[in-house]
């Protein structure tokens, strides 16, 4: 069941803990053996993957893959039923600081009392001080933030007043605000207009310019080549991980999408995995 | 109207007054935790602890009496009733995490069920020999009448407390009412923010029995914050406007009942509170009932004013009767329907204006998600002038081009 990547861990573990912390403390997140489940039925199974730092990676699977499920146990926010989440080598609560989240839009009401910055300055909660009022220091960080995503002439807009693409700019420059190495996107690009789509494209590529690492939930196959380095394939288990150019092959897809993926490979879906 | 008006300016006396300050305090205690439980959309599991704190009266009541007390301690009374409705907190909270029940089921099973019990109970004091039972009904509707000077410190320095964790946990509190899973991201613990805001409920809840009753907090918690939604887009501003709500009426609620005695002062509170929201619900600048009438009402008048200058510039027919009012009434029409000479500029104005915003939505798509494109805003408020003069070169340059 384990992987490849179980017996690199082996290896590093034999030459002692240290080298152990030492050797992850550069990798931004490693997943063991994850298995997360609501009721009795996994949402995600047994999984391994390990991503690593500077690079922009797409994790792509049918609906109810446990995409979304995956990324928020690496978050520590759905609980895990076995296995670890090491995050540059630590666990979750030792590193909040250093991971950032987007997630899906539609997950809040839109008609909560709060102004576009101050959705962004939310961001910003770990810095705050002690009675946790923002300041203007605050404000201007929130407003660089909002620049960054176009959006700065939109700080003190009513938040459901915006639009789904401008919804989706403030989450990220929620996230920016946070100022992490490791950024975790559910389906940023799910439902927005074509001008938010470069946008987020744009700012995701210079965080990745910057060595901070970008996880997507991505939903669109035709545009995974064309904006992400790595792909991890899941359908509850995990069918392939690697760089873009030989994990995102027909013969993967295929696995992955089983059925619902026309095509000539329906005969090697019944190969076992691995 | 005039024991109402002293009682107002705290001329009716000692007591009356002591009362008044406590209702207020009270009102605002509870206008401002009500506010987190709100957006929190938990509003009623407040309910749920108010009403089961009536075994936790009764309970201490016997226990006081049966060791030789005064069972009417408020001390003891709070105690007891806090104890039990956190019981009945721990109970929701329990049964829709573990269960598949969901919380407004878990809700009403509990709220009834500790409700039932501490009706019995009370049925079983009454016929009790020892102990000055009487009064003890109070605690389901409120009454002011002969509160004691304790009893107003005690309110007050529970809300005081309530106030400070206001101070402290508002934005913690804030975080995890719009996005508990991005809050729990970001370090905060939501289960424990969740914790100490129904604590802050149980605070308001207990202090609150004495004058409002066990029936009727829930409409302190709530009306206040749902009030003060009307007027305000931001959540510092809304704790306070519900607090000043919550205080207006328990400060006024408390004059009233002083000026008839008769009425359950809780009622009297919830009734003054239900006017303030039905104020704002109806009058509020941008949420309010009225001026989002009027905005809709503009809004049509606006689309049929543009369908019908481009009607009139394109020489088609109009039939829309309200079309023909607007325009009528702006003066772009005769009576029989013929443009008028501003009406025939007008006309050719939205007509350019239409072409502008056509050559507009190709040559700015990137500004689309952002600046309203809908045709119907003034294109003079989106662009500026050298922008406009842009557009309209480019519109010269495509008839050139099919010329």
């Amino acid at each position: 069941m384990r992987n490849a990547l179980q017996g690199s861990i082996g290896i590093v573990a034999r030459n002692g803990e240290t080298a152990l912390a030492a050797d992850l403390s550069n990798l931004p997140l490693l997943i063991d053996g994850l298995t997360v489940s609501y009721g009795e039925k996994p949402a995600i199974f047994s999984i391994d993957a390990s991503f690593a730092a500077g690079r922009m990676i797409a994790i792509v699977g049918p609906n109810g893959a446990g995409k979304s499920t995956l990324i928020k146990a690496a978050l520590g926010i759905v609980p895990r039923l076995s296995g670890t989440v090491r995050v540059f080598g630590q666990p979750i609560e030792q590193v909040r600081g250093r991971m950032a989240y987007v997630p899906q839009r539609a997950s809040v009401d839109w008609d909560f009392p709060a102004r576009v910055v101050d959705v962004v300055m939310m961001g910003l909660y770990r810095t705050l001080g002690f009675l946790r009022f923002a300041g203007t220091k605050e404000r201007s960080t929130a407003l660089a933030c909002l620049d960054r995503v176009g959006m700065a002439d939109f700080a003190e807009r009513q938040i459901g007043q915006l639009s789904g693409g401008q919804q989706q700019r403030v989450f990220l420059a929620r996230a920016l605000a946070q100022d992490a190495d490791l950024y975790l996107l559910d389906e940023p690009l799910a439902g927005v207009d074509a001008a938010t789509e470069r946008t987020i494209m744009d700012v995701l590529k210079s965080l990745k310019t910057e060595g901070r690492t970008v996880i997507c939930v991505h939903h669109d196959l035709s545009t995974v080549e064309r904006y992400f380095d790595d792909v991890l394939l899941i359908n509850v288990r995990k069918i392939a991980e690697g760089p873009v150019a030989s994990t995102f092959t027909d013969r993967n897809l295929q696995k992955t999408y089983g059925g619902r993926l026309a095509g000539a490979h329906i005969e090697q879906l019944r190969l076992p995995v691995e | 109207m005039e024991g109402f008006l002293s009682a107002l300016l705290l001329q009716s006396g000692y007591n009356a007054a002591l009362v008044g300050i406590g209702a207020a305090l009270l009102g605002i205690a509870a206008g401002g935790t009500g506010t987190f439980i709100f957006l929190r959309k938990r509003s009623l599991v407040s309910d749920a602890a108010a009403h089961a704190t009536l075994p936790g009266i009764c309970l201490a009541f016997m226990a006081m009496v049966a060791f030789g007390g005064d069972g009417r301690n408020l001390t003891g009374l709070m105690i007891g009733s806090a104890a039990s409705a956190a019981v009945a907190l721990v109970l929701v909270d329990w049964i829709s995490r573990e269960t598949r029940l969901p919380e407004d089921a878990a809700i009403g099973a509990v709220l009834s069920v500790f409700f039932g019990f501490g009706i019995v109970l009370m049925t079983v004091i009454q016929t009790m020999t020892s102990g000055r039972q009487a009064g003890l009904e109070s605690f389901l509707l409120g009454s002011t009448a002969g509160m004691l000077f304790n009893e107003a410190v005690t309110i007050a320095i529970a809300g005081a407390v309530a106030g400070l964790l206001l101070l402290l946990l508002h934005r913690r509190m804030t975080l995890v009412a719009f996005d508990p899973e991005f809050a729990a991201t970001t370090g905060v613990d939501v289960r424990s923010t969740d914790l100490a805001t129904m604590g802050l409920v149980l605070v308001v809840t207990v202090i609150g029995l004495k004058v409002v009753g066990l029936v009727l907090i829930v409409a302190m918690l709530i009306i206040p914050a749902v009030a003060a939604r009307f007027w305000t887009e931001r959540v510092d501003r809304l704790v306070a406007i519900a607090a000043v709500i919550g205080g207006v009426s328990g400060y006024t609620g408390a004059a009233a009942s002083a000026a008839y005695p008769n009425v359950p002062t809780g009622a009297i509170i919830v009734l003054i509170s239900f006017g303030l929201f039905a104020v704002s619900l109806a009058f509020a600048p941008v949420r309010g009932v009225v001026a989002s009438l009027y905005r809709h009402v503009r809004f049509q008048r606006q689309v049929h004013l543009r369908q019908g200058l481009l009607a009139v510039a394109r020489g088609e027919p109009i039939f829309d009767g309200l079309t023909l009012k607007v325009l009528r009434f702006f003066g772009h029409i005769r009576a029989d329907g013929v443009a008028t000479l501003s009406g025939r500029a007008a006309a050719a104005k939205a007509l350019r204006d239409e072409a502008r915003w056509e050559v507009a939505r190709e040559t700015h798509q990137e500004d689309m998600s952002v600046a309203r494109f809908d045709g119907l805003t003034a294109i003079e408020k989106v662009f500026t002038p050298d922008e406009i003069a842009e557009l309209d070169r480019r519109i010269g340059d495509r008839i050139g081009v099919v010329a």
